[in-house]
């Protein structure tokens, strides 16, 4: 087509389009990086002076006075910017599925919601004269488990099959794999998408406790930060370990059962932990959703607990968190760049 | 190369080795690529090629030897090296969660590039690979040949200076390879290095000045396309088929004529400056194969001539 005179006029034109992509540090070029390099000038129009020898127009891409910016710059970007670059595809790549993630955002929360916080509670509070939820309301002390389940089993999806995609079914780690992002970065850029994923699904739970009337403190909105810290603590070591998956025979469905339900159902979610079997009770201190959980009742009810054990929660889920993305990195690095 | 100090040298290798274990993928080949050249290597599945474009690429880490893109290291400066490079895998990764004009749009971010420039550069390029009128379609329903062509696209998006291709028209139609050929050699018109591995001898001498001949890792031969046939075959060759069972048996009988036979399961190959002649001579000896053909000599005589094996097995 010949409408494609875009000139140098479109340089001009700065990023009024897109405010959601662009971030708004990346403007300055990065130091025209004098290419100490044997090539001749990058992106010039083209080497030779005739522009058309022998009626060779040919399509508008052979004559473009788009310019990219020198290859040095772009490494200079890709190396501040790199993990921001890739969570920027995984979140266009989410959009293919927005519906499901919206529906599932809604509806996980009202679904159990009112069959727990409702249904369930009122048979619970009924029977429960002796205030076994520390003064709570069964609504009120299920509400913060329930948020930091959810955000794992966010987690325990986004951190195995789409893993496994990037590295075999649909390879889509090998696409950015040849630009100047690094494997580490392609890493980083998964983890901080599925990340922004689980605050976002927070945050709309959250709405809908409030709407329920299920948190009463000021403090409540901390909980989207403890459920997602509870989402990554859990998501990051699984996401190392299902970066080691060659060969997928249903691990991952073993996962699901055997890892992601017992540590819904004995993190102290339903009850509390100490109502467990001691023999049972490791599972919720081994449990991010039982440390979750538990800053969560403190935050949106005021739930008694000495301050020591609430830093030991955080720590907990931090060290999870850190040592998963440093072992993730490591993995994504090797098989990457066998 | 001596032949080529004039240019700048975009790509040196010395030594360049590639271990898995025991086994050496590439086996210390050296190589030089100077700024404009259009580079081959050619050689069978298995010979290296891949490997060794995956080491030129910075995705690969090499086990000995030397490397230099560019003037710099892969190893050291991977993403400056990459930022370089427009590169076409073997396989195709498209993203399939995403749009065909996405695909290009956000390649393009993984060089820092912005959305002002990406947005128009991503129409001329779905011109330039036919496929405007795609540019909204799910990739997924795109034939081999456009997905083929959507990754060229793609690799263009940094205007790189190099562009390495790796089997870029494998399993694509005739129709479908010569639409690619004609958009590489027009980006090699505008100076743009080309770097491809095949094993398609038609597709090396259309598209390449100089190539290597690659089996088991190692470098069996280097030069023009014109040269390696000059150099180890004849001008032309008669092809005769005696039926299956025959051909070896047959083959005693046609000894001596042209200067060289090769015996292949399915035909006899008889090297000859002039291959009318020599099926002139082979009538004379009383012998009436099923079929005969004289033609040029081709790279696949090259690497019979070299390996004593076929390109494609």
């Amino acid at each position: 087509m010949g409408s494609h005179e875009h000139g140098t006029a479109e340089s001009a034109r700065s990023d009024t389009g897109a405010p959601g992509h662009d971030r708004p540090r990346e403007t300055g070029e990065a130091p025209a990086s004098s290419p100490a390099l044997p090539t001749a000038p990058p992106a010039a129009p083209g080497p030779s002076p005739t522009p058309g020898p022998g009626g060779a127009q040919g399509p508008a891409y052979l004559n473009s006075a788009l310019v990219a910016h020198p290859p040095l710059t772009s490494a200079a970007k890709a190396r501040r910017f790199g993990t921001w670059y890739l969570a920027e595809q995984h979140l266009r790549g989410m959009k293919g599925y927005l519906d499901i993630v919206i529906a599932y955002s809604v509806g996980n929360p009202l679904v159990y919601l009112f069959a727990m916080g409702i249904g369930l509670a009122s048979l619970v509070d009924s029977n429960n004269a002796g205030g076994a939820f520390g003064g709570a309301s069964y609504l009120q002390f299920i509400a913060p488990a329930l948020l930091a389940s959810a955000a794992m089993m966010t987690a325990a999806g986004e951190f195995t099959y789409a893993v496994m995609s990037g590295f075999k079914w649909w390879k889509t780690y090998y696409g950015p794999l040849a630009t100047p992002v690094t494997p580490e970065q392609i890493c980083q850029g998964h983890a901080l998408a599925v990340t922004l994923r689980i605050v976002a699904q927070s945050a709309v739970y959250l709405v809908i406790v409030l709407f329920f009337g299920a948190a009463t403190s000021g403090w409540a909105w901390a909980t989207i930060l403890t459920s997602s810290l509870a989402g990554v603590a859990f998501g990051l070591p699984l996401m190392a370990y299902s970066a080691t998956v060659t060969v997928e025979k249903g691990q991952f469905a073993l996962v699901q059962r055997f890892i992601v339900m017992p540590l819904f159902l004995f993190s102290g979610t339903l009850f509390p932990l100490s109502t467990l079997p001691w023999f049972l009770q490791w599972i919720g201190w081994i449990s991010p959703v039982w440390h979750a959980t538990e800053l969560g009742r403190v935050l949106s009810y005021g739930h008694a607990e000495p301050g020591w054990l609430s830093a030991v929660h955080v720590i907990y889920l931090l060290v999870l968190a850190g040592g998963g993305l440093v072992l993730a990195r490591r993995v994504y690095a090797r098989r990457l760049e066998g | 190369m001596p032949q080529t100090t004039s240019r700048p040298t975009v790509i040196a290798a010395d030594q360049l080795t590639k271990r898995y274990g025991d086994f050496t993928a590439v086996d210390s080949i050296s190589f030089e690529v100077p700024a404009g050249e259009s580079f081959g290597l050619l050689g069978p599945n298995g010979a290296g090629k891949s490997t060794t474009m995956r080491m030129i690429g910075g995705v690969s880490q090499r086990s000995g030897g030397t490397l230099q893109i560019m003037g710099l290291d892969p190893e050291q400066q991977g993403p400056e090296v990459r930022a370089h490079l427009g590169v076409v895998p073997q396989e195709d990764n498209l993203d399939q969660e995403l749009k065909v004009r996405d695909n290009l749009i956000v390649y393009g971010r993984y060089f820092g590039l912005p959305l002002s420039y990406l947005r128009p550069k991503a129409d001329e390029l779905l011109d330039f690979a036919q496929l405007s009128d795609k540019a909204g379609a799910r990739v997924e329903d795109l034939s081999g040949g456009m997905k083929r062509r959507l990754t060229i696209a793609r690799s263009l998006i940094n205007d790189p200076r190099v562009l390495l291709l790796d089997e870029p028209t494998t399993g694509l139609d005739p129709q479908a390879r010569h639409i690619l050929w004609d958009r590489l050699f027009r980006l090699k018109e505008r100076g743009v290095t080309l770097v491809l591995t095949t094993h398609y001898m038609d597709e090396a001498e259309q598209l390449c000045d100089r190539l290597i001949v690659v089996d088991k890792g190692r470098i069996m031969a280097e030069g023009s396309p014109a040269e390696l046939i000059r150099r180890f075959s004849t001008r032309e060759v008669l092809e005769l088929r005696f039926g299956a069972d025959r051909n070896a048996g047959a083959a005693e009988a046609v000894e001596g004529i042209g200067d060289r036979i090769e015996v292949l399961p399915d035909r006899l190959l008889v090297y000859a400056h002039d291959g009318e002649a020599a099926l002139e001579a082979v009538g004379n000896r009383g012998l009436s194969p099923l079929t005969s053909l004289v033609r040029r000599s081709s790279l696949e005589d090259v690497f019979l001539r070299l390996t004593g094996r076929s390109l494609i097995e």
